[in-house]
């Protein structure tokens, strides 16, 4: 697998991240580096392999619908970088 | 106080503060103590909680005055890696984006350890999001290897074991994704429990890789480990992966009985890349349980070098969803010269994050992205399950299988950040147990020949702890290789 600028630049865009003129240099060999290395999963034979998401076997897990009290807005609401009426306070988003 | 009490291990202290020959208050200041006058040199926390600690010291002893006892570990003090929450003490993942983040909940292991009357007295240093093997990654700094202070202590969790070898925590609970446990346990020649998968509620562990995570303890010997792990250990109703099994008893490990043990070394878990002096140890130690009346073979599995391809591939692919939580608007960093709401996100993540977790994001959303998810993503799931296969396959004939943690001793400092790859090349013996969700221990089997610790790693099967800690307490019972590093104090803090 050969990665390219262009490459990175989408998987910052996907990830929400901007990488500056000298980090995207650095990235894009170590991401070549590491995916050169991953690349060897190639040579194992997977055909018929079942897919394993969880190492041992689990259920939905249901519970009973109570009532409870849940987390302290204004507790939850102290982390809050910007806040405002009880809510968390992002910059205008609809022009 | 002296720091005499902080050479005990924690059963033995908790046994003086239980019988009232130590006050708890005593003990907590012994452990501050000894931050003071150590961690400017190796840096293990974070942060401290003086105030919610000896508030807590009082409780217990009130409690121990009376009678009651709630745990083998009650009045102990213990430290806890920053990635699990502590209610309204900073959580910070040792990441500028959580620099101050107060948790308005305790994660399960917290509550845990709390109803068994331990004493939390401060938060370790870690890799940024446990994302590394050297805790150099930290928004906080490097911690130091107390066996020589120019090498790292192995990572995520080095401050929790570079904590306990430099006497700067009695026992100390971190998290294994990859060997976060075990390979600074091995680093700093310190005992700890990589548990299985689904035996220790991940509820409020600050989450990295789900399918991986769980908690585990670092202490001076398997004993401590033991009694940490019963007490954080069984179903949460807070964590859907928890799972229902028999509850561990730790009295059940404390014979040390290895006699008709059948053993496996995986043949490639000896093979290239690994240091002659690491290798050498290993091997005594087969020698040793054999001679406690162990059986010991070795036999191949070829799988071993898929193991990290699989392991980052799944790690990063989990990451990079689990890490979108990072948006600057509901907690953590927020950009301030942010214009607008995607500009939030974008500027709050590249201030907040540093450059290893960037890397795995990325790498993260490459393999789950469409034209390469078949091609990475479910192969590695597919990989997954024939390594399970390979695992499940051994416990056939073997009771536990039996390895090195890491191919060489303690690194370098700063040679693991100019490589990537290097780094994780390192973590070859330790990730596979995670893909397979099983359970191992790290116990310290030598010295190179730099006099730096090596670590052996006794790897079970799923929920059976009591037969890899029954083994490992009886080869640290036989073994004299449990040591205090010269430490060198710092400038008060």
């Amino acid at each position: 697998m050969q990665i390219g600028s262009e490459l990175v630049s989408y998987l910052e865009a996907l990830g929400r991240i901007e990488l500056s003129d000298d980090e995207r240099v650095k990235c894009e060999k170590d991401l070549q580096d590491i995916l050169s290395y991953i690349d060897t999963l190639n040579e194992l034979d997977t055909s018929n392999v079942e897919p394993l998401s969880h190492s041992f076997p689990v259920t939905n897990v249901f519970h009973e619908d109570e009532v409870k009290t849940s987390a302290d807005r204004e507790l939850l609401l102290s982390n809050a970088p910007h806040q405002k009426d009880g809510c968390f306070k992002v910059p205008k988003t609809v022009e | 106080m002296s720091i005499d009490f902080l050479k005990m291990t924690a059963l033995e202290l908790a046994k003086k503060i239980q019988c009232g020959e130590i006050k708890v208050r005593d003990a907590v200041d012994a452990v501050y103590n000894s931050i003071d006058n150590y961690d400017s040199t190796y840096n293990c926390y974070i942060s401290t909680c003086k105030e919610q600690a000896y508030k807590k010291a009082d409780e217990v002893q009130a409690k121990i005055d009376s009678g009651n006892i709630a745990s083998p570990l009650a009045g102990v003090p213990v430290s806890v890696k920053d990635n699990i929450c502590t209610k309204g003490i900073t959580t910070t993942c040792a990441s500028k984006i959580l620099e101050n983040f107060k948790p308005t909940y305790n994660a399960t292991v917290v509550e845990r350890m709390e109803a068994a009357d331990m004493i939390i007295v401060g938060k370790l240093n870690m890799d940024e999001f446990a994302m590394g093997s050297t805790t150099e990654t930290s928004h906080f700094g490097a911690t130091n290897n107390p066996w020589d202070i120019n090498r790292v202590p192995g990572g995520s969790s080095g401050g929790a074991a570079a904590s306990v070898a430099a006497s700067e925590a009695v026992i100390s609970l971190g998290s294994d994704t990859g060997g976060s446990v075990r390979q600074p346990c091995s680093f700093c020649g310190v005992t700890g429990l990589k548990p299985t998968y689904g035996s220790v509620s991940r509820y409020g562990l600050v989450a990295f890789a789900s399918s991986l995570d769980p908690n585990g303890p670092v202490a001076k010997d398997v004993a401590d480990c033991a009694a940490l792990f019963e007490i954080i250990s069984g179903k949460d109703a807070k964590d859907g992966t928890s799972m229902e099994f028999p509850k561990f008893d730790f009295s059940k490990v404390l014979d040390g009985d290895v006699k008709g043990k059948k053993i496996g070394i995986p043949s490639d878990y000896l093979g290239e890349g690994i240091s002659p002096d690491v290798k050498d140890a290993i091997l005594n130690a087969a020698n040793e349980l054999q001679k406690l009346g162990a059986t010991v073979e070795e036999f191949p599995m070829p799988i071993v070098k898929y193991a990290i391809p699989t392991y980052y591939i799944i790690a990063c692919a989990e990451a990079c969803s689990n890490l979108s939580r990072y948006d600057g608007v509901k907690y953590g960093y927020s950009s301030p010269v942010a214009e607008n709401l995607k500009e939030t996100y974008i500027k709050s993540r590249s201030e907040g994050f540093g450059m290893e977790v960037k890397r795995r994001i990325m790498l993260g959303n490459f393999v789950l992205s469409s034209g390469y998810y078949d091609a990475y993503y479910k192969k590695a799931l597919q990989a997954k399950k024939l390594i399970q296969a390979s695992f499940f396959e051994a416990f056939e004939k073997y009771d536990m299988l039996l390895g090195p943690v890491a191919p060489t001793t303690a690194l370098k400092k700063g040679e693991s950040l100019s490589d990537p790859l290097k780094m994780y090349l390192g973590d070859i013996y330790t990730v596979m147990i995670n893909i397979a969700g099983l359970p191992a221990v790290c116990v310290p089997c030598g010295f190179d020949s730099n006099n730096l610790p090596i670590g052996l790693q006794l790897i079970g099967k799923p929920f059976d702890e009591t037969t890899i800690m029954q083994t490992a307490l009886g080869f640290q019972k036989a073994t004299d290789f449990v040591k205090n590093p010269e430490l060198i104090k710092g400038a008060a803090k």
